[in-house]
């Protein structure tokens, strides 16, 4: 009995955070992600539909089957019975193929390669994973920034990942979802914040001895703040050279935000392809 | 735990060895090597003392016994769940301590607390979960079967030895250059020379190594012993189910373990020969790595939680007092579960960037494993439905893994989506899902057992209210460490973090360590039941007389406990599922047989101590580059295996006399019993296990 009580209390309380929670993952400030918080917590209902029944009769059977019961329930030789054995598949069963097709749906409409719709021109920004800091490219306007990164609410983002080393995941938890930054090659997620604001952008992939400092600022702005924060880092002065991006290479922990104001345009491009040679085609 | 990538030319005899690579300074492993350095001294005067060794030697290291290995196999597994324990604790106090607005203080730099991270999950999967699991298999599978041995004798030794120099290649790394800091899955490239120069990785790979091939050489005897070594008119369709556990599980072993044995190859040629299979460039492909070790780690879960479902079989069946319901239903869901649990891998890498089609694919096919365990479940629910259920230690096991394994399960499920693992994927909620069946699910599955099978491995039943409180404990304990970290994973909090800028974190953190401390009593618990009971042994409260203390269906029953070295002085014919059941409802059991035949056993070997732990020298001089002791070690294993295979001296005959008289005194203890059996026979089927005395 105490073991009931304290599953129903623990079922309670789960229930009653969810509800009124501002946890980073269901109260999303981003468009894919909103959705991606609503799948969360559609399928989490679903399967305690089926989970809060099973873990009850786990607990109620053998208090009603106790053996100081003297009633006459008892019948060792049962061993089988269709009705049960029906249920017993078919519950999951149908409860599998009710989020298998979830599933299925969900895979495609909130992959992160999938553009987001909007009147907007989405911008298109180059993520490059280091030992252990984030760069960010801009490639129309040839700037770069060092572990901090803005765009424009409401605006479609193409993120275009890659790393300098180790693996590493790269994950804004309150917009959407994440994606592998892996060398020598462009993975792609996209992004769009509806809400003004500034949020925690992290590596979700162990990568090291400084992994846990290896975190960036995501600023959501408004299109005039967008346009000033830019030219902030214009303002900067500081061309991100050659011998400059070989500094970034050097193993940092915490390291700083940085602002650059030039970039070489084919920066990104020779960051893959000085891991897989020079690649033909489009890059 | 000493950074080793300074040294860049290894000396001919002590290869990159030398006196800095001993943390004499550090705080937190000095003292510990210490302790440990001294209690292995008592321990080794205290065997001298009492003039053991030979005991020890011919009884134990060189025994070829089936139970002795087992029992063996669960004392390692005992001991390093105390060290995986302590980095535990370590882990959950450092993260509680590291969580603040700015740079979370802490008390372990990140060099540390990457490697025990590391250590946990490999020590708590190879060298806790396994062990434990394969210790009770050995015990028991045979014995269920009715064989007298498994049917490789010697390789199950020898498989022993090459687990063990794995775990001893583990704490050696504690006090000797470092352990991996890599993930317990040394992700590539940062387990790549280039990235992880030091020798940790390298005590991975051979710790690993080592273990793995002993695990694929368990896995080719119990597939071996299940499929030849049946007692007669047991069919497939009549073994219990533990047995179908082990079975499949041991199927899986041997798809799986060659292709992590490959894998490590190749991370160690890249290593060590500069090849580029899994680096950066020149070809080499890290997601291959990932898929490879995804491929051997998702089925690897399966291999560890069947045996623990069939474990949960035995006990429900036995203590509510009834045979088990839908046992065909149960061998179908085990064998869909074995053959499913290839076909899910890629879920551990959704976000990897595979697309839309393959992450679908990938999501369904592990919701799919959802309806076989489902039934598991309802088929034990449905055991205990118009049963006896007594509430023993081992039921309380039961019950705390079927509510525990079933929250498990919900969130397994959800993980499953890609779309739900777009945002969840190695945060903080995937440790407490993984935690969640692997606790809930196995690790409550192999106590139930071993509380179940303690008697029979050893003569002794475990005290049944320690044995209860350890239950609580685990079981509260396993909430209140988890369930707050389920919840910053909601919060996007990811695993693996030295330390914690997010102050709304730290409450959780808290509450977390409380429950690893509720754990910690729980284990404290144990030990001491173990220590209490087997110092109480001749009290008739603990003392197993019959071999059969729990009035139970199964064959292994059917013989004194500890059982003697050749099992059943005659293995008796199966007609039933619950053979023991049969013949006590039957009336025939405990009667002496006709006549009594010669018993052909198995002589020990040094082979499998002597081969097996010169793997030792082998896997420490690759580790530290010292290769006259790979050579010298690698000719020595060579030269006695050739040795071992001009031996003729291997076995042995138990002639009748001796074997009647060993009989006899089992038939007599068991004499009330009989006469019991055979009177109430026809009412047996409303019989009640109280009126027994």
């Amino acid at each position: 009995m105490k073991k009931k009580l304290f599953q129903s209390t623990m079922v309670f309380s789960l229930a009653l955070l969810l509800s009124g929670c501002d946890l980073a993952l269901f109260d999303s400030s981003g468009v894919t992600g909103k959705k991606i918080g609503d799948t969360l917590l559609l399928t989490m209902g679903l399967m305690l539909i089926v989970v809060i029944p099973t873990i009850l009769m786990s607990i109620w059977i053998p208090y009603k089957y106790h053996a100081s019961k003297k009633d006459d329930s008892y019948d060792p030789e049962w061993e089988h019975s269709s009705k049960i054995e029906f249920f017993a598949w078919g519950v999951p069963v149908v409860i599998i193929v009710i989020l298998a097709t979830i599933t299925y749906f969900t895979s495609y409409s909130l992959d992160p390669r999938k553009e987001l719709v909007s009147d907007k021109k989405p911008i298109t920004i180059q993520v490059v994973a280091m030992d252990w800091k984030w760069l960010f490219l801009f490639p129309e306007e040839k700037i770069a920034v060092v572990n901090e990164v803005a765009f424009p609410v409401d605006t479609p983002v193409e993120f275009l990942v890659t790393s300098q080393s180790t693996m590493n995941s790269f994950f804004i938890p309150k917009l959407g979802g994440q994606i592998y930054a892996m060398a020598g090659m462009e993975n792609r997620m996209n992004i769009m914040g509806n809400e003004i604001g500034e949020y925690r952008g992290i590596s979700a992939n162990y990568s090291g001895f400084g992994f846990a400092g290896m975190r960036f600022k995501a600023k959501v702005t408004s299109e005039e703040d967008f346009e000033k924060w830019k030219e902030g880092v214009k303002a900067s002065g500081q061309v991100l050279t050659d011998a400059e991006y070989d500094r970034l290479i050097e193993k940092t922990r915490d390291h700083k935000v940085e602002y650059f104001s030039s970039i070489n345009p084919l920066q990104f491009k020779n960051i893959i392809e000085s891991f897989t040679g020079a690649q033909n085609g489009s890059n | 735990m000493v950074q080793t990538d300074l040294i860049k030319d290894p000396h001919v005899l002590t290869g990159k060895l030398h006196w800095g690579v001993i943390p004499f300074h550090d705080p937190v492993v000095a003292p510990v090597m210490v302790a440990a350095i001294l209690g292995g001294l008592l321990l080794v005067a205290f065997v001298t003392y009492k003039k053991l060794w030979g005991y020890l030697w011919d009884e134990w290291f060189t025994s070829v016994d089936h139970k002795k290995i087992g029992i063996m196999y669960c004392i390692v597994a005992l001991v390093m769940l105390v060290r995986g324990f302590s980095d535990a604790i370590l882990m959950r106090t450092h993260q509680a301590l590291a969580t603040s607005d700015s740079f979370g203080e802490g008390f372990l730099p990140p060099e540390h607390y990457d490697q025990i991270f590391t250590a946990h999950g490999v020590i708590m999967i190879f060298f806790v979960a396994t062990p434990l699991m394969v210790g009770i298999m050995n015990v028991i599978m045979p014995l269920q079967i009715g064989a007298r041995d498994v049917a490789f004798p010697f390789l199950n030794s020898l498989s022993f030895y090459l687990f063990l120099v794995g775990a001893l290649l583990i704490n050696i790394s504690l006090f000797v250059g470092e352990f991996a800091a890599t993930g317990w899955l040394a992700y590539t490239p940062l387990s790549g020379i280039e990235y992880s120069p030091g020798v940790g990785v390298d005590y991975w790979i051979w710790a690993l190594q080592i273990s793995g091939i002993g695990t694929t050489l368990t896995a080719v005897n119990f597939v071996a012993t299940i499929l030849k070594m049946r007692a007669p008119g047991m069919t497939m369709m009549k073994m219990p189910v533990f047995t179908w556990t082990t079975f499949c599980a041991n199927i899986i072993a041997l798809v799986i373990f060659p292709i992590l044995t490959v894998a490590i190859a190749q991370l160690t040629l890249d290593r060590y020969l500069d090849f580029n299979f899994f680096t950066n460039d020149d070809g080499g492909n890290q997601m291959m790595w990932v898929n490879l070790i995804w491929a051997w780690g998702h089925p690897e879960v399966y291999f560890l939680v069947l045996p623990a479902f069939g474990m949960i079989s035995e006990v429900t069946a036995t203590f509510s007092r009834k045979k088990l319901f839908g046992y065909v239903s149960l061998v179908w869901a085990t064998i869909a579960i074995t053959i499913l649990s290839f076909l899910v891998w890629l879920h551990h890498f959704f976000t990897m960037g595979s697309g839309a089609s393959v992450n679908a694919f990938f999501g369904i096919m592990t919701m799919i494993i959802g309806i076989p365990t489902g039934v598991k479940l309802y088929n034990w629910i449905f055991t205990m439905y118009k049963g006896r259920v007594e509430l023993t230690a081992s039921m309380w096991w039961v019950i705390a893994m079927l509510v525990t394994f079933t929250v498990g399960g919900m969130t397994g499920v959800m993980l499953s989506i890609p779309a739900n693992d777009f945002v969840l994927h190695n945060s903080m909620f995937v440790p407490a899902h993984f935690h969640n069946v692997i606790i809930g699910g196995a690790v409550y599955g192999y106590f139930a057992g071993f509380t179940y099978w303690f008697p029979k491995a050893t003569g002794v039943k475990l005290n049944e209210t320690l044995g209860k409180w350890s239950v609580a404990l685990w079981f509260f304990g396993y909430f209140f460490a988890w369930f707050p970290l389920y919840y910053t994973g909601f919060d996007g909090m990811t695993r693996r973090l030295q330390y914690i800028d997010n102050p709304e974190w730290q409450a959780s953190m808290y509450i977390s360590l409380i429950g690893v401390a509720l754990i910690a009593a729980g284990i404290a618990a144990q030990v001491g039941n173990i220590v209490l009971s087997l110092y109480k042994r001749n009290d008739p409260q603990y003392k197993d007389v019959t071999g059969d203390p729990w009035d139970a269906h199964t064959l292994e029953w059917y013989t004194t406990s500890p059982p003697q070295f050749y099992n059943f002085g005659d293995v008796p014919y199966i007609n039933d599922r619950d053979p023991l059941l049969d013949m006590k409802q039957k009336g025939t059991a405990y009667k002496r047989p006709e006549k009594y035949e010669r018993i052909h056993m198995p002589k020990n070997t040094w082979a499998g101590p002597v081969l097996g732990m010169l793997t030792l020298p082998m896997g420490f001089g690759f580790v530290w580059h010292i290769w006259w002791m790979v050579l010298v070690s690698v000719a020595a294993i060579f030269v006695c295996w050739i040795k071992l295979n001009f031996e003729r001296d291997k076995d042995y005959y138990v002639e009748v006399p001796e074997v009647e008289e060993i009989e006899g005194k089992f038939l007599k203890s068991n004499e009330g019993r009989s006469f019991y059996f055979e009177k109430n026979a026809k009412f047996y089927k409303k019989w009640k296990p109280s009126d027994q005395k």
